[in-house]
């Protein structure tokens, strides 16, 4: 089987125009990315506002087509035209502003809307919305209008939006920025439980370091590259790196890089409490 | 006192079937040039609370004094208030209008009545203080980075020189590295000028590094109003409010359960670490002996 | 706060609210149809009972109704005071250079009949029916003018499209002009010239955030491979029961009686 994603030499140019300069600029987003993701896999990508991390998502769900470079989902090229539709329906994908990306005006409406785009019979249709709302723990809220609900509930309806098309991934792009620290939990509790009990590749794009803990794999991106790559450990035991790219650790990790410098013996990227705590006493 | 509040309460939607009580019966002082940050859920009524402060919102009652005067009297200027006290919603950058980030900082100056040259002087200063570049100036304000963006929404409030500035979640959306700048660059204006900062925030972590009082707004009503220190040692009853402490409490208060005998007060990193060596070559000196 | 219902759908079980939207769609074509068929005494008696039947059927409250007369009284009393004063007939009463004469009261009370029923009339469609469900609907009933190349599903999709942003736009108006008062704005005085422009800098960020946010659900349409009609299936798709046939029915008797009276000249 081939992998799930899998980017070689990924490029993406685009052609700014500016109001005093006659001549038109050329912007490189992402540049020379090579990816190779596994199913079942839980990937992070960090890297600061600019640094290209939404321009790689949005090739993972073929709604831009690489520059120079392919993009294969599942074997598939994302350059094919006619392969679009196959594309997007194995790799669904949820955007950052929750209000921005609800369709419909009932909550079932809405998680109905992509597959009545597949052309999903209508019973079946029924049944996976039934199946996505209660596998993100909303299906008490079916008939509500999202209008209603809090940012955390929206987002999962947008996530249940994506898993009523039963796709292989979830490319989620900063999908807890605009949430408050209880709506971001509910989210990534759903995602995680989305990857660890149905198997989806999740791919989760974010500069919150607390929510980068759980990944298989973690990938940095500064300047359209990919500039760290590793576990969470790997890459967070490089608190100095990951500053330069305009990140930080979570206060745990950065406190016992603070301890280790001033010559306490601790182990490499401590990530929880309680391996601090246990290192310690 | 510059702020006093005296037993406003906040009803929405009076006489209707959608009646909410958002803020019951508030009490509070506030002082010149304190940094004062305030949590609570969404939902909590803090958004409410911080448009009483600038006249936004008129209490169902009690009333709302600025430098001792009731702002709600007869007669009252409310707009010459709103400079005194200046409010930065979520996500100012959506307000920006103008042609160029210059012209758009000087519409608060402007409705001040100001000059020309004061309004241009004014937010020639408020851009340089909120670390807007020079070359930004003349740049259209929907063509520039989300960062940037945002700081020219910022200065265009710091620009009618206030003498409050209320912040309503300032570094929502942005990057590690652009919430410690702006963080800094407001901790920067207080020290330097003397500005009363009111800071509302998701992040513990940020009030236990910059603010000197925590307000805590919950169901309504102020829960815990004191030094971030102290408030953070109720972490427990932080948690049945839907909030939570500092990482870094709970670590000490870890380490300590654990035998260690660090200061469980500690809220910082660098707090944190001092206490803990010192602890752990107290541990070494008594096995020594 | 602030959700703002359209067409003010009031939420009950009655058997008006569990019809087919068609039903209710055709059924207030055609009773606008039949006001304007009669035009005797006896027709607008029947008009008025039948719309007294729906009314007790739809459990709507009575004031909900009477509402909705509000915005179109304006309306309503010049066409019958228009009426009134302007119609050649025989005199009743003479002042200043005003006639009003007995067709003229004959008239202008038709009149006022006609419209206050048809407003009440469709008032009742749209307090029992939600917005989403007018939409299928319309799009339902016109579909057979996409034989003739109009955009049916297209024009459907933007009326819900539009529908579910109303709220959030009215909100972001909201924030906008807080957002500028708090930096000394003033909507509230000055002459015309003055109100419009001070109206920019809430329109302009409006528009900016409109734009950004038709972008954004555009692209989160196409991630959810959206791709026009063609294809597409419906998760609700809208189904008779017999209830509908017989409100058919009911409707097409009602129509073919406005017919008879019309004809007898009742």
């Amino acid at each position: 089987m081939p992998s799930i994603i899998k980017a070689e030499k990924l490029g993406y140019y685009y052609v700014k125009y500016s109001d005093d300069s006659e001549n038109p600029e050329l912007i490189n987003a992402i540049r020379s990315i090579d990816l190779s993701v596994e199913r079942g896999e839980f990937i992070a990508v960090l890297g600061h506002n600019g640094s290209g991390k939404s321009t790689l998502a949005k090739h993972i769900n073929a709604l831009l087509v690489p520059s120079e470079g392919t993009m294969w989902i599942d074997g598939v090229d994302t350059g094919q035209e006619e392969d679009l539709w196959k594309v997007r329906q194995k790799a669904g994908m949820v955007f950052q502003n929750p209000d921005n990306q609800i369709i419909g005006t009932v909550v079932d409406e809405d998680v109905g809307f992509g597959p009545e785009n597949l052309g999903v019979p209508t019973d079946d249709i029924w049944k996976r919305v039934d199946d996505a709302l209660s596998k993100v723990g909303m299906l008490g809220f079916r008939d509500r209008s999202p209008g209603k609900l809090s940012g955390g509930q929206k987002q999962r309806v947008a996530i249940a939006g994506v898993v009523a098309m039963q796709p292989e991934c979830i490319v989620l792009d900063e999908p807890t920025a605009m949430l408050d620290p209880n709506g971001r939990k509910e989210v990534l509790q759903v995602v995680r439980d989305l990857n660890k009990q149905e198997g989806v590749t999740v791919i989760l794009i974010t500069h919150y370091m607390e929510e980068v803990v759980f990944a298989d794999h973690v990938y940095v991106m500064d300047g359209g590259q990919i500039v760290m790559e590793g576990t969470p450990r790997e890459v967070f035991s490089q608190v100095d790196v990951l500053k330069s790219y305009r990140l930080t650790v979570p206060q745990v990790t950065e406190l016992a890089y603070e301890l280790k410098t001033a010559g306490v013996p601790l182990p490499e990227g401590i990530l929880t409490i309680d391996e601090l705590v246990e290192a310690l006493c | 006192m510059l702020i006093e509040l005296k037993n406003v309460s906040y009803t929405y939607g009076t006489g209707t079937v959608y009646e909410v009580s958002a803020l019951e019966n508030i009490n509070l002082n506030i002082g010149e040039g304190e940094f004062i940050g305030v949590i609570g859920h969404t939902g909590s009524g803090k958004s409410t609370l911080i448009q009483h402060f600038n006249g936004l919102i008129r209490p169902s009652s009690g009333q709302v004094l600025f430098a001792g005067k009731d702002i709600w009297e007869p007669g009252y200027d409310l707009r010459s208030l709103r400079t005194h006290v200046g409010l930065v919603f979520q996500y100012p950058e959506n307000q920006l209008f103008e042609t160029d980030v210059l012209k758009d900082v000087m519409f608060g100056p402007k409705n001040q009545g100001l000059t020309l040259e004061e309004c241009e002087s004014r937010a020639r200063a408020a851009l340089n203080q909120s670390g807007v570049p020079e070359e930004l100036y003349s740049a259209s304000p929907f063509e520039i980075s989300g960062g940037q963006k945002r700081r020219v929404a910022i200065a265009g409030v710091l620009a009618m020189d206030p003498e409050v500035l209320i912040l309503d979640e300032p570094t929502a959306g942005l990057d590690p590295a652009g919430r410690d700048e702006l963080l800094g660059q407001i901790k920067y204006l207080r020290d330097k000028r003397g500005i009363t900062v009111i800071l509302v925030t998701h992040s513990m972590e940020d009030v236990a590094q910059y603010a000197s009082r925590l307000l805590v707004v919950h169901e309504g009503r102020i829960a815990f109003d004191g030094p971030p220190k102290k408030v953070f040692m109720n972490y427990r009853e932080l948690e049945t409010m839907g909030l939570a402490a500092p990482q870094i409490t709970y670590i000490m208060h870890a380490l300590r359960e654990k035998g260690l005998m660090v200061d469980v007060s500690a809220t910082t990193v660098a707090e944190a670490k001092r206490s803990i060596l010192l602890a752990l070559s107290r541990r070494a000196s008594e096995k020594q002996e | 706060m602030g959700e703002i219902t359209l067409g003010q759908y009031y939420p009950s079980n009655s058997i008006l609210h569990r019809l087919d939207p068609r039903v209710k769609f055709i059924g207030t074509i055609l009773y606008i149809v039949s006001l304007f068929l009669v035009n005797s005494w006896i027709g607008y008696a029947m008009a008025g009972c039948v719309l007294a039947v729906l009314i007790g059927l739809s459990r709507v409250p009575l004031r909900f109704i009477l509402r909705s007369m509000k915005p179109v009284l304006f309306i309503l009393l010049f066409t019958m005071i228009f009426n009134l004063l302007l119609t050649p007939g025989d005199v009743l009463v003479r002042f200043w250079i005003f006639r009003i004469t007995r067709e003229g009261v004959s008239l202008a009370v038709r009149m006022g009949i006609r419209l206050a029923f048809l407003v009440m009339g469709s008032s009742i469609m749209t307090l029992t029916t939600t917005p989403n469900e007018l939409t299928d609907a319309m799009e339902n009933l016109f579909a057979p003018l996409s034989f003739f190349h109009v955009p049916v599903h297209e024009i459907a999709m933007m009326m819900s499209i539009a529908l579910r942003f109303i709220p959030i736009l009215v909100e972001e108006t909201d924030k906008i002009k807080k957002a500028q008062m708090a930096r000394g704005a003033d909507f509230e005085s000055g002459g015309l010239v003055r109100r419009v422009r001070s109206m920019i800098p809430l329109l302009v960020p409006l528009f900016v955030s409109a734009f950004r946010r038709a972008n954004d659900l555009a692209m989160a349409m196409e991630a959810r491979c959206y791709h026009g009609g063609s294809g597409r299936t419906q998760m609700k798709p809208l189904k008779y029961s017999k209830r509908d046939f017989i409100a058919y029915a009911i409707e097409l008797a009602y129509l073919a009686v406005c017919i008879i009276f019309k004809v007898r000249g009742l």
